[in-house]
């Protein structure tokens, strides 16, 4: 499994635009994708599941992934929250 | 035939096709099912077929509205492809035995539901994006039309109990050739759009929409408020004959366009345009408009689920401005409430929605809305001949209040560096019969 933190630094936090790039882009890999944060996890490939959360500016969150392309899936993601100016 | 006599809106004949702009019927029974397969198998043609008119209208924004508008639909379309939305209807309609309509409705009520449920007004936003796509996945597999204006690809009028901004601003020209409405009046925001897109319309028919079927024929006359439908064949003759007689009698006025506007005394009397969006600019400028005499910004706050921000509002505030170079605009500070709501506003209800919170009242009241447009407008105001102009006042505290907030704002921006023009003029709308009144103290 692979894992990596970020910190939001989006001013309106997780909202639907941003969101919508990140979930585009789970949904190209193998790998099950989930967001964390806090004491709750959803999968990164649903839309409503990461807008449930709703996560606020300065909040910190994970993403895992375990599968066969676990790494580059990270590796997208983390540059998908830096293009998008999510967090970092 | 027959005939129903309305408010003429917006000028010029249409003879066309009726499409009817109405809410489908959603209602279904909750049924027990005995083969769940068959029913996941509508499910994901409902979905499909969704999906794809979801990709069309995405597509016709883009090229209308641009990539920003447009992104809505990319969010739309993931809702319809979310494992965890799709998976739980799926689940119940094997474990429950239960129509795909009444698992897709429960599911999805939950989900709006808990959006709604959330602290976070953004998030309680997004129910009604949930509430949007399942509607339409609903209709595909009730087989009922959800009606698109955007996707019409053939001449048409419209035909609608009322249309909103939102509506109205997805109508294409190419195609819709005019409307028609049950309620509205001259001054409602339908008929301004129409006039503003220049298509004819007839509002306040009362009964149009229980008399007009879908592609039947029908004639708006925009002139006369008059709505033929089924026409005889004498009858749409008749009326392409008037058709054409307007059009020349608009290319004889389009040559006036350029003219003075002096009385035979030889007084110059100011030939100013009324505008609600930053598109409206071409029209003035091109029919030898010398300025804007009203700019009305609600449409900047209508049709959508936020209140705008200062940036989107100073680039329509600074491309009007600068497609209107030195020539006055005067713009209208929000006049919202009453007739006009706001739905994320949450505004309550009034008697005479006409005299009540509204406009400047309520800016006063939320200052946080308020600002936001003042310091716009002031940022814009570098870029052109900016006047401002509130409406609803009563009192010339109201008036002082308004302006005083406007000059805390200019300090404000100056302070933090922003260019903001010296030469702003002021005004307030006369529209209250006490203001008239005592307009001479205004003046002062």
């Amino acid at each position: 499994m692979v894992e990596k933190t970020f910190k939001i630094t989006s001013s309106d936090g997780v909202h639907a635009r941003p969101a919508t790039v990140l979930v585009q882009n789970a949904g190209k890999y193998e790998s099950d994708i989930n967001l964390h944060y806090k004491e709750k996890s959803v999968n990164l490939k649903s839309i409503m599941g990461i807008m449930s959360l709703g996560i606020p500016a300065d909040a910190e969150v994970k993403i895992t992934a375990e599968g066969s392309d676990e790494q580059e899936a990270v590796d997208h993601l983390e540059t998908t929250m830096k293009n998008e100016g999510l967090g970092e | 035939m027959t005939q129903l006599q309305g408010i003429a809106a917006s000028s010029g004949i249409a003879i066309a096709k009726v499409y009817r702009l109405e809410a489908p019927d959603l209602s279904f029974d909750k049924k027990d099912i005995d083969q769940p397969e068959q029913e996941v198998k509508r499910l994901h043609e409902a979905l499909d077929t969704s999906k794809s008119e979801l990709e069309k209208i995405k597509e016709h924004t883009r090229k209308s509205l641009g990539d920003e508008h447009a992104e809505i639909f990319s969010a739309h379309l993931l809702v319809l492809s979310d494992p965890e939305l799709i998976q739980p209807i799926e689940d119940k309609i094997k474990s429950e035995n239960v129509n795909a309509e009444a698992a897709l409705s429960e599911t999805a009520n939950m989900f709006i539901d808990m959006f709604k449920g959330m602290d976070n007004e953004y998030m309680r936003e997004r129910a009604a994006d949930i509430q949007d796509v399942t509607k339409r996945v609903m209709a595909h597999l009730l087989g009922v039309t959800f009606p698109d204006p955007a996707l019409i690809n053939e001449e048409v009028v419209i035909v609608a109990d009322d249309l909103t901004p939102s509506d109205t601003a997805q109508l294409n020209k190419q195609y819709v050739k005019g409307f028609t409405t049950d309620i509205g009046g001259r001054t409602s925001h339908s008929a301004i759009m129409a006039r503003s897109l220049e298509i004819p319309a007839v509002v306040g028919t009362k009964n149009i929409t229980s008399q007009a079927g879908k592609d039947t024929m029908i004639i708006v006359d925009g002139i006369n408020g008059d709505v033929i439908i089924d026409p005889s064949e004498d009858q749409i003759a008749e009326y392409k004959q008037k058709q054409d007689d307007f059009e020349k009698q608009k290319q004889e006025w389009a040559k006036l366009k350029d003219e003075a506007t002096v009385t035979s005394e030889g007084d110059h009397v100011e030939l100013v345009a009324n505008i609600g969006t930053p598109d409206d600019v071409e029209g003035v400028l091109n029919n030898g408009g010398e300025g804007v005499g009203l700019y009305r910004t609600e449409f900047l706050y209508m049709g959508k689920s936020q209140l705008p921000t200062e940036e989107e509002q100073f680039d329509a505030y600074s491309s009007v401005l600068k497609q209107m170079g030195d020539k006055p605009v005067v713009v209208r500070t929000l006049d919202i409430g009453g007739d006009k709501e706001l739905d994320y506003l949450d505004l309550p209800e009034e008697m005479n929605p006409f005299l009540g919170y509204r406009a400047i009242r309520l800016c006063l009241e939320r200052d946080d809305i308020f600002r936001v447009q003042l310091r716009a407008l002031l940022r814009a105001s570098v870029h052109g001949n900016l006047k401002i102009m509130f409406p609803m006042i009563a009192t010339l505290e109201e008036f002082r209040q308004a302006k005083a907030i406007l000059d805390e704002e200019r300090a404000n921006l100056k302070e933090e560096g922003h260019d903001v023009s010296d030469e702003i003029e002021v005004g307030m709308m006369v529209e209250i019969p006490a203001t008239a009144v005592i307009a001479r103290q205004f003046a002062k």
